[in-house]
Parts: structure tokens; C-alpha cells; sequence
């Protein structure tokens, strides 16, 4: 007999040669049920789930027949006529949708606060934010609600409630995972990745998800076995920090897991330099720039005419603005007039066409420091969980995402893995590696990991 | 005043492209006259999670669009997205080609004229909006067919080369022609296939003084165009002549007031906000798939032109009719490659074969080239009379008989019998004595009466130079 507790350890590898599935999705939907009033991980639950092993699906991705709501009252009542492709790839594997998780409103935030259907709170400390935009999955993992869940990462949003809950989150090299079905954010930013209870866990369910889609002509023909270095004893590799991991608004706490993780390198045999990454710095306003642009155009479509929220008018245009207007949430609309206007003719030399340049050379700068170095590591966040409705100002907000953005801008995997707690809050460490090393990052941070137990 | 104002347009043509599937899915391409909404799926809807990818036919049919037409074909493009709001457009953008289009720099020769083509580029089409009551305004309420929605369209973009409104109408006969020897579109201006917006500014000659550009759109038939461009010309001239300002405008051709009417201000016109479609990798084509394509072309219509004139002897006029539809000049050398009288041949063309497919409708004519091979040897022999051919081929063409079987059937083979016609003659000379008389006393027009009672007598079956010379011999003794 499978007793709640032992469900809520169990991995993704166990669960996968654990015979009475059954249970699995019984025990998943006890837990929820009973502790799901606290911690707000799901915004819809599947009352009767297939069986199978249950994972959590962040409410961005469509599963056929189950409403896809965005977190946004604009989507309410839309129900997805498809699947999302890791969706089927998931569903081929004998996996079971127990649950649609929340989100920051089209995976806009780094907190699940601007959520449609309220906030995710961390399961570490309930007054918390689970991190964002993936809180849901990230807080479902955690509690152990559900064995492991999907999230997607624009910039961060995978990696930074993985460490805001104390799991593991991977954000794949760009185009390795299918977008299909997945409601765009910023496309050309946008991937697909696990979050689960282990590094090992994260490969599994990489080695299901990925691969070439032809529903995603951005998808790329790679074939990777994402578990190769998995339980391997890792070679000695040369390791980039990046200065930036000390600077001005990184948590004094985060900093001190920073110099243990320098030292637990070094004492596993790593070469290990401090790298000063300095074109980092423009990561975020480049981010907040091309982000914004494409999320504008790939929010267009939510109009109140095909699906979802209508508030008619006597005129089109005056429908348009009412169905927007009280559809969207104060967060995406700030980004859908941010994007606008960079867009707009007279600003996108300024602005769009400034912002891809910048974004080309932070990535060069990546890959130079990746001639030299194996890994590049940082905090994933400079800060801890925080407090929700405890950050109000935009910018303070926004310069959370400065470690996690880089790996976007220039479509890297990379990886944050849980690394001890300060005052009793997770924190994450960032390992982040050239495009398409992804079983590399997976394996690297699987021998951390190991090491650590 | 015609010399001194001269009219400068330039066209933009939109061209559905005849592809199997849309722009960016799997859907029919195939969508006139269907039930409404039946061709569709969550990509061409713009569901949410839903993403584009290009079709190669749809390439491949603009590459050959941007060859015949003289074009650069840059083997680097990429799609943008032009943002725009409205109910028949889905995704609140259409993905075109903005930054870097298919094709650039080519042109089409009219009037001996080479009209520059500045740029052909690949994009998708918007669904249709049907209202309630005859128009939107005067509706209660629109709904949207979206099985246009994602279909392909090859945008053409000329310089504005066009000197009358006249030779826009030429342009875009042409272009149609074009664009149906390759196979790539019907080119049906009456059912949107082909649309054209043009651009026209007008030049006094005398000042040197150009007035500003008017965008003119709903121009669907090649009548229109040049009608609507004709009443712009008027329009424009009237205000430069009375020293107004020319608004710079998109105005739009009314059928039924026979005019053009304001749609928008320059101050109205959108910010498309244009950038590049994150969903789509840039296109990078092969150099020796261009070149396959392009040989795959059949001959273009010039070229064909130039053939007729030169080794079947035709006029240009002639020549361009029997080109200018390429079933027709298809059909037209697999008959003379059979009767080996290519003059001949064109001239039953242009006159019988035309009037009876404009008579009775193309699919109700059966002819084949052995019809022509068979009548016209009827008529060396002696056997028929032009007239009697032409009621003979009408025959043929309608159900396919062999003019032979028509001839023998009929019993309308031609008397030549010298002595049944004289016969005839001189009962008919001598029922008349009248119109001898008269004839005899000058009265020369009355030949023809007698001609006509020896017919009337045969049936029209005598053979009309046998019967002249007999009564020549009879009458005047020649």
C-alpha cells in the first residue's frame, strides 16, 4: 500500500517501474485535494484522470479538452480543441493529467501573484510567493502533489520557482522541445522543460518530451540522449562564475550558497574561475524589450471573436477595448504597451532593432566565454522567496530575472538545482552551458547532486 | 488638357495562389463556394498555441510567379508579421514578407513598355465577413468564414511605370494571362483570385508639378480598373486644374455610383508595426531548386507570340488572341501540326471556333484536330461550299461527328453534275422570261437571282462556281 508520504518522495524514475499506477493517481489527487486549499498550485483539477503517473501541466499548454485559461479571465471557458505536442508525447507514455497548474496571467511575472485565479504559495512558507511564472508546477512538485510537472521558461519562469520551491527546473537549448500547443508568450524565447524532484528526473522526462515536431518549424533535428551522463562520474570541468553572482542586489545569503557551491566545486576537482561577464547587465532591458514586442502581436489574437471572453458592444472597436480592457490583467497590459511601442514605426530602430542587437552580442559573449569554460555558473536568483504583495515596483521586479534572462536571449540550457536553504528558503544555483550541451548541464548537475546527498 | 496632365500608377496585385494546402497548415487551399468555415484547423483559426509552417508549394509557385516575371529571386527571405485588428484576421497579424521579400526587381513588358516589378513577396490571406443586412453599417451583426484565412497569396508590386489607365488594364490582362500559362493561380478577378490596388498621381506637364498619390481599391474586374483609374485621372485633373490641394487618400470604386469614394485620410492609416515572425526560421533556398523550378516553366506567352508571328505568318493581333488563352493556343498548334495550314486554320479559329465557344460555352465543343483535317479536305475537293463547311463544323463541334459522316448523312454532298445543273438552268431560264429580259437590257444584279433559284432548286447542294460558269455560258454567252 502506497502511503501519501511515500508518494510524496517518490521520483519520476521510480514511479516509472511502479506497477499499480493506479494508486499513483489516487494518492496525487488525495494530496491535492487536501492540501491544495493552501498552497493554490492548480487552477483546475481533473475530477476523473486517466491512469498513469501524474504529473502537473502549467495552464499554458493545451491538453485536448481541458480548458486552458492562461491564468487569464480572457481565456475563460476555452477549451483546448488539441493537444500540445509534449502533451501527446506524455500521454503515449502512459502519464496522467491530474491537474492544470497556475501561472503568472500568460506566464507575464516571476511570482504566480498576477494570476487570474489568485497566487501560489510556496509550500516552504505558505506567506510566500512560489516563484514564477511556473509557481504552480514548481509548488506541485515541491508538496509532492504530483510527481513531477511541465513548465515553460520565457525567463526564468522554469528556473526561478524551481528555486524558489527548493526542486529542480531545466530550461532546454532552444527549439529541442515542441512549442505546439504551448500559448506563446515571446515566441522566439519561449521553451518548453521539467520541473521534478531530481536532475535525473529532469533528463527522463527531456529524453519524452524533446525532438523535432513538424507543428514547430522552429523545432530542430538534434538527437540527444538527455540521460547519457546520468549517475556517470563526471570529468573535471572548467567552470565560469560569473562575477555578476556578487553584485549589487544579490541577497547576501544567496551569495554565501554561491561561495559554498565555489568550494564544493573545487573540493570535487573542478577548475573553477571568477569571469566577469559584464554584458549581463544589459539583459534585462534587452529582455524587456523583445519580450513585451512579441507578446503584444502574439496577444493579439485574444479579441473576443473566435473564443473566450466577449463584452459586446454597439462597435468593434469599442468591443475590442472592453473585451481587452477587462480580459487582460494590469501586468500584461503594461507589457502589451510596452511592446506596442517598440514596435511601433518610429521607435523600433530605436527600440526592437537595438534590442536584437544587444541580444546577438550578449550571446557572442556567451559563447566566447564558453571557448574557455565548460559551464557558467550563478545564482538562479538573486534573491530568496519573498513575501507575497511584498514587491510592488515593476523595475525591482523585472531586475529579479537577471541571471536567468541571459540563457533566453541566447536559447542555452541550463539548470537550477536546489543547494541547501538561507533562513530556512531554498535557494538555487544556475548551471548553464552552450547550445545543444544539454545532456552535459543535465549530467553535471546530476554528479552535484549525487555528491550532495 | 489630356496632353498637358498625365496620369503615373503603379499597381499592387494580390494573387491566391493555387496551392493544395494553405500558407501555413494543411488545410484545403481550394475555398470558393465552400460552406463556411469547413476548410479550417486551429492554425489558420489562430487558437491559442497554434503555429505556422510554411509550405514548399507555396514557394514554389511564387518562384515561378517571380521567374516569368522577369524577377531577382533572393535565396535568403523571412516572414514578418503586420499587426493589425480585425474580425476576418485571426491572429491579429498576417504573416507576409516585409523586410526580406521572395523576389525583387523584374518586369513585364505592355505596349512594347517594360512596367518594373519592384517586389513579389509570399503571404497569407484574410478570412470574409458576411453581414446581416446589405452592408456593415446597416447590419445588426457580421460573421466571419474563415476558410480564406491562411490561404497564399503572391503580393506583385510594380513601380509606377503604368502611363494610362488603359495600360493598367493591359498590365493586369496580361499578368492574368501570365500567370495561368504557369499554372500558379486562375487569376478570376470576379472571384477575388487575382485584386488589385493601384497608386496614381497626376503630372502637369507644363508646371512639372506632381500631385500627391491616391490609393485606389475595390477595382474587381479589369473593366474597373481601367474605369475607376479613368475616374480618378478626371477627378485629380479637375482639382489641379481649379489649383486644390490633393488629399493624399485611399479611396475606393463604387460600383453602382460609378465613382471613387474617401475610405481613409493619410492621418487614418495604420501603424502595421511590423517585425519578424519569431515562429518561422528564415527561408534559405537552394540555388539548383530555383533553377529546377524556373526550367520547369512552359513557354511564356511573349515568347509564343513571337513564335506564331514568325513561322505561322499571323498578325500580332491574331497571334495574341490565339495566345493569349493557353488551352486555346494549346488546342490551336495540335490542329495545325495536323492540317499543316496554320492561316487557314487560325482563321477558323478567330472567327467559327470563337463565336461558338462564345455561343454555347466551352465544355459543349467537341472538336478535335481531325475534324479540321477532314472539312478542310472536303472543301480542296470540291465536295462543300465554304458556307455549307461552316454549318458543318458548327455540327462537329456540337456533337463531335466526323464532318464525312455529317456530309453523308445530310445528303448535303455538292451537285458538280454539269448536265443535272444545266438542266436546272435552263428550266429556270425559261421560267423567268422576265428576268431575262431585264437582265439582258443591263439589269446585271439580276445574275444573282438566278444564281439563287439554281441553289434554291439543288437545295444549296450545287457547287456555286459550277453554276456560275453555267449560267455565264447560258445568260451572256461567255
Amino acid at each position: 500500500m502506497l502511503t501519501n508520504e511515500a508518494f510524496k518522495t517518490m521520483t519520476l524514475k521510480d514511479a516509472m517501474t511502479y506497477e499499480d499506477k493506479s494508486a499513483l493517481v489516487e494518492r496525487s489527487v488525495e494530496i491535492i485535494a487536501k492540501e491544495d486549499k493552501n498552497i493554490r498550485a492548480f487552477i483546475s483539477v481533473n475530477k476523473s484522470p486517466n491512469i498513469g503517473i501524474p504529473i502537473g501541466i502549467k495552464d499554458n499548454m493545451n491538453v485536448k479538452g481541458v480548458e486552458t485559461t492562461c491564468a487569464s479571465k480572457i481565456l475563460k471557458g476555452y477549451v483546448a480543441p488539441f493537444d500540445a505536442t509534449v502533451v501527446q508525447k506524455l500521454r503515449e507514455n502512459g502519464f496522467s493529467f491530474v491537474g492544470k497548474t497556475n501561472l503568472d496571467e500568460f506566464a507575464m511575472g516571476a511570482s504566480t501573484e498576477y494570476s487570474a485565479y489568485g497566487p501560489t504559495r510556496n509550500p516552504h512558507d505558505l506567506e510566500r510567493v512560489a516563484g514564477g511564472s511556473s509557481g504552480g508546477s514548481a509548488a506541485a512538485v515541491a508538496s509532492g502533489e504530483v510527481i513531477a510537472a511541465l513548465g515553460s521558461d520565457t525567463g526564468g519562469s522554469i528556473r526561478q520557482p524551481a528555486s524558489f520551491c527548493g526542486v529542480v527546473g531545466f530550461k532546454p537549448t532552444y527549439g529541442l522541445v515542441s512549442r505546439y500547443g504551448l500559448v506563446a508568450f515571446a515566441s522566439s524565447l519561449d521553451q518548453i522543460g521539467p520541473i521534478t524532484k531530481t536532475v535525473e528526473d529532469s533528463a527522463i522526462l527531456m529524453n519524452i518530451i524533446a525532438g523535432k515536431d513538424e507543428m514547430d518549424s522552429t523545432t530542430v533535428d538534434r538527437k540527444i540522449d538527455f540521460t547519457e551522463f546520468i549517475g556517470k562520474q563526471f570529468p573535471k570541468m572548467k567552470v565560469a562564475v560569473a562575477t555578476q553572482s556578487f553584485g549589487e542586489g544579490v541577497e547576501d545569503g544567496v551569495k554565501q550558497k554561491v561561495r559554498e557551491f565555489i568550494t564544493l566545486l573545487e573540493n570535487f576537482g573542478h577548475e573553477v574561475a571568477m569571469v566577469d561577464i559584464d554584458d549581463l547587465k544589459y539583459a534585462v532591458a534587452t529582455y524587456y524589450i523583445i519580450a513585451p514586442s512579441e507578446a503584444s502581436t502574439n496577444l493579439s489574437r485574444f479579441d473576443g471573436v473566435k473564443y473566450g471572453l466577449r463584452v459586446s458592444s454597439d462597435s468593434l472597436r469599442d468591443s475590442y477595448e472592453k473585451t481587452r480592457g477587462e480580459g487582460f490583467g494590469d501586468e500584461v497590459k503594461r507589457r502589451i504597451l510596452i511592446g506596442t511601442f517598440t514596435l511601433s514605426a518610429a521607435y523600433y530602430d530605436a527600440y526592437f532593432e537595438k534590442a536584437q542587437k544587444v541580444r546577438r552580442k550578449i550571446a557572442n559573449r556567451l559563447s566566447e566565454v564558453f571557448e574557455k569554460y565548460d559551464l557558467i555558473i550563478t545564482p538562479t536568483s538573486p534573491i530568496v522567496a519573498f513575501k507575497i504583495g511584498s514587491v510592488s515596483d515593476p523595475l525591482v521586479y523585472y531586475m529579479m530575472d537577471i541571471f536567468t534572462i541571459p540563457a533566453n536571449l541566447a536559447g542555452l540550457p541550463a539548470i537550477s538545482i536546489p543547494f541547501g536553504k538561507v533562513d530556512n528558503l531554498p535557494v538555487g544555483i544556475q548551471i548553464m552551458g552552450p547550445r545543444f550541451s544539454d545532456a552535459k548541464v543535465l549530467g553535471f548537475a546530476d554528479s552535484i547532486e549525487r555528491q550532495l546527498r | 488638357m489630356d496632353n498637358r496632365y498625365r496620369p503615373v500608377i503603379g499597381l499592387e496585385i494580390h494573387v491566391q495562389l493555387n496551392t493544395k494546402t494553405k500558407a501555413f497548415c494543411d488545410c484545403s487551399a481550394e475555398v470558393f463556394d465552400l460552406e463556411p468555415n469547413s476548410s479550417i484547423c486551429p492554425v489558420c483559426t489562430g487558437q491559442p498555441g497554434a503555429l505556422p509552417v510554411p509550405s514548399h508549394e507555396m514557394f514554389e509557385l511564387g518562384i515561378k510567379i517571380a521567374s516569368a516575371l522577369n524577377c531577382h529571386i533572393n535565396l535568403y527571405s523571412r516572414f514578418d508579421r503586420k499587426n493589425y485588428f480585425y474580425p476576418d484576421l485571426p491572429k491579429g497579424y498576417q504573416i507576409t514578407q516585409f523586410f526580406h521579400p521572395l523576389s525583387e526587381r523584374g518586369w513585364l513588358e505592355v505596349d512594347g513598355k517594360k512596367i518594373r516589378i519592384t517586389r513579389i513577396h509570399l503571404e497569407e490571406d484574410a478570412g470574409k465577413l458576411l453581414h446581416s443586412g446589405d452592408n456593415i453599417t446597416k447590419s445588426d451583426y457580421s460573421l466571419v468564414d474563415m476558410n480564406r484565412c491562411g490561404v497564399p497569396l503572391a503580393e506583385i508590386v510594380t513601380e509606377p511605370d503604368i502611363e494610362s489607365p488603359e495600360q493598367a488594364r493591359i498590365f493586369m490582362e496580361k499578368l492574368r494571362t501570365i500567370l495561368r500559362y504557369i499554372g500558379v493561380s486562375t487569376g478570376d478577378m470576379e472571384k477575388g483570385a487575382m485584386r488589385c490596388d493601384a497608386n496614381i498621381s497626376v503630372v502637369d506637364t507644363i508646371t512639372g508639378k506632381q500631385s500627391n498619390k491616391v490609393e485606389v481599391k475595390n477595382m474587381n474586374s479589369f473593366k474597373f480598373v481601367e474605369k475607376a483609374l479613368e475616374y480618378e485621372f478626371d477627378r485629380i485633373v479637375q482639382l489641379m486644374e481649379n489649383g486644390q490641394e490633393v488629399e493624399r487618400e485611399t479611396r475606393g470604386w463604387n460600383l453602382t455610383t460609378k465613382s471613387t469614394v474617401s475610405m481613409r485620410s493619410k492621418e487614418e492609416s495604420h501603424d502595421y508595426r511590423y517585425f519578424p515572425e519569431p515562429d518561422i526560421p528564415p527561408v534559405v533556398l537552394d540555388s539548383e531548386y530555383v533553377e529546377k523550378i524556373k526550367n520547369s516553366l512552359p513557354e511564356l506567352p511573349d515568347d509564343r507570340l513571337r513564335r506564331f508571328v514568325n513561322d505561322y505568318k499571323l498578325s500580332e493581333k491574331d497571334a495574341w488572341t490565339l495566345v493569349e488563352d493557353k488551352k486555346i493556343a494549346d488546342f490551336f498548334e495540335e490542329v495545325v501540326k495536323q492540317t499543316k495550314e496554320p492561316k487557314e486554320t487560325a482563321n477558323w479559329f478567330l472567327t467559327e471556333l470563337f463565336r461558338m465557344i462564345s455561343e454555347h460555352g466551352e465544355d459543349k465543343i467537341h472538336i478535335n484536330p481531325t475534324h479540321f483535317v477532314e472539312l478542310f479536305q472536303l472543301m480542296r475537293d470540291g465536295k462543300i461550299s465554304r458556307n455549307m463547311a461552316k454549318d458543318i463544323f458548327q455540327e462537329s463541334a456540337l456533337s463531335g461527328k466526323m464532318p464525312s459522316e455529317i456530309v453523308k448523312e445530310k445528303g448535303l454532298e455538292q451537285v458538280d453534275d454539269t448536265k443535272l445543273i444545266e438542266d436546272i438552268a435552263k428550266k429556270v431560264i425559261e421560267a423567268h422570261p422576265k428576268e431575262v429580259e431585264g437582265f439582258k437590257n443591263g439589269k446585271e444584279g439580276l445574275f444573282g437571282f438566278f444564281v439563287g433559284q439554281v441553289m434554291k432548286e439543288t437545295k444549296g447542294k450545287a457547287n456555286p462556281k459550277t453554276v456560275n460558269e453555267i449560267l455565264n455560258k447560258f445568260l451572256r454567252g461567255v
